[in-house]
């Protein structure tokens, strides 16, 4: 019979502690410059020129067809060689998320404004607004209640792939799971702490997800 | 301004000039000519598939027109929203002629107060207080004075279309567009829709009225269109074109109303 023992593991409740504030400044940061491009990609995907919409849908494309791990593998090993510089681990680790997150979030976005009917921006262009104002004023309120629960969960799981980077040796909360693993030759206390720091993260982020899912629901 | 001796002939308030329509290898408008003078009201009905709600929507550039002009008050009404040179823009159209639209279209995220102080508000750059006492004023004509801070959600068809209306009316527009504005509605609210229509027309409104209301049409209207197949069949007064007429496929087509 295994005996547990968390000793070991409390005296590195720092490690996990830093561990966890990385991996939240990972997914913050990754997912508010995914936010900006996405907007970007998303405003190209429908911009209606041609080359625009081509390029973003082939960017789009590429992140959503291959695993972020790889993704991850190629921007830190394989680019610096393309580029000739060195790329600093964090530095790969915050471009690919951010990358990652951007072309998923696009579809979110874009998901929700085509889903607003089209009568919505005829009557605004009926009074005389121009496309930007329907935009502002129109759609995207409406587009934005819309895709609050697709973005929340695409949130969730950028919070969970920000785990991979503890691949290219970045010291987010798995990293030091494995450090603390490797000091205290503890893995079932090691990991397990590990999940239930990402569990009690995540699982109220879900039920709030859900609140709002059900308000959206009941609101139009 | 117009001489006191000689009654001039009304202004051509919104005028269209061979409007061609084409979706895709389809032609859904032929070259239609229509010219509207200052307080007329003028009705358009035809079967389904006539072309009637999109050339309705050509007239204020909702739908391009693949050939043939708009012209609102002489001026050639561009492709572009703001205007260049003589031409004039879209967005500057449709500031000066409304449109209400068979589902109502209203914004769902606002009150009915500010789904009517939007345009002149953000279009038309209007203090909010002043938008606000235009607005009241529409609403209250449109009988919905109580309901200023209802959600759309909360009204009926009815009510949600008197509120398009007014909408479109606190933009003061020169002119009307009502595209099918009762086909949407149950068949008892449709009378409150067409009671606050028929004010319009009695207060002298500019108006092109697409519509299945026949009796309706005959009643209000200075001027009845008859459109088969993106062409105009026929047109004249109500009592020529309604109640006497000779065009073979407008009998066929009111007979079907009258039963």
């Amino acid at each position: 019979m295994y005996t547990w023992s968390f000793a070991p593991i409390a005296q590195s409740a720092d490690l996990f502690l830093w561990g966890a504030w990385i991996t939240i400044l990972y997914t913050v940061s990754s997912i508010a410059i995914g936010l900006v491009l996405g907007l970007l990609l998303c405003f190209a995907r429908l911009s209606g020129i041609g080359p625009l919409n081509w390029l973003a849908q082939g960017f789009q494309e590429l992140f959503r067809c291959t695993p972020l791990l790889v993704q991850l593998l190629w921007i830190y090993y394989a680019l610096p060689l393309l580029l000739g510089f060195d790329l600093a681990n964090w530095a790969a680790a915050l471009i690919t998320l951010s990358l990652y997150a951007a072309a998923f979030y696009a579809e979110v976005f874009r998901g929700g404004i085509v889903s607003i009917d089209r009568g919505q921006s005829e009557a605004g262009a009926a009074i005389g607004m121009s496309g930007w104002q329907v935009m502002r004023r129109i759609v995207l309120p409406q587009a934005i209640r819309r895709m609050m629960p697709a973005f929340i969960n695409q949130s969730v799981t950028q919070f969970k792939n920000t785990s991979l980077i503890s691949v290219i040796s970045v010291a987010e909360l798995t990293y030091m799971a494995s450090i603390v693993n490797g000091q205290t030759y503890r893995p079932l206390e090691s990991y397990t702490v590990l999940a239930v720091l990402y569990f009690a993260i995540l699982f109220p982020i879900t039920k709030f997800a859900d609140i709002v899912e059900s308000r959206t629901r009941g609101g139009h | 301004m117009t001489s006191v001796s000689t009654p001039a002939a009304p202004e051509t308030v919104l005028e269209a000039r061979g409007i061609v329509k084409r979706f895709g290898a389809l032609t859904v408008l032929h070259g239609i000519d229509l010219a509207l003078a200052g307080g007329e009201v003028v009705s358009i009905i035809g079967p389904s598939g006539s072309g009637k709600s999109t050339f309705i929507r050509c007239m204020n550039m909702l739908e391009a027109p693949d050939a043939g002009e708009i012209r609102f008050r002489g001026r050639q009404v561009g492709s572009s929203f703001r205007g260049k040179g003589d031409r004039l823009g879209q967005g500057e159209l449709r500031r000066h002629v409304g449109m209400v639209f068979q589902h109502f279209n209203l914004f769902p995220h606002m009150s009915v107060l500010e789904n009517v102080i939007e345009g002149p508000t953000t279009v038309q750059r209007k203090p909010r207080k002043e938008a606000v006492d235009i607005a009241m004023d529409y609403i209250a004509k449109v009988g919905l004075a109580e309901k200023r801070d209802a959600r759309p959600d909360q009204l009926s068809g009815g009510q949600k279309q008197r509120v398009a209306i007014a909408r479109a009316l606190t933009m003061q527009p020169d002119a009307l567009l009502l595209d099918e504005i009762t086909s949407a509605l149950d068949p008892e609210l449709v009378g409150e829709v067409l009671g606050v229509v028929r004010g319009l027309a009695e207060q002298g409104m500019t108006m092109v009225i697409v519509t299945h209301e026949i009796s309706f049409a005959a009643d209000v209207s200075d001027r009845v269109v008859f459109m088969e197949g993106g062409r105009i069949a026929e047109q004249g007064s109500p009592d020529g074109i309604l109640r006497n007429p000779d065009n073979e496929r407008l009998k066929t087509f009111l007979a079907r109303f009258h039963g």
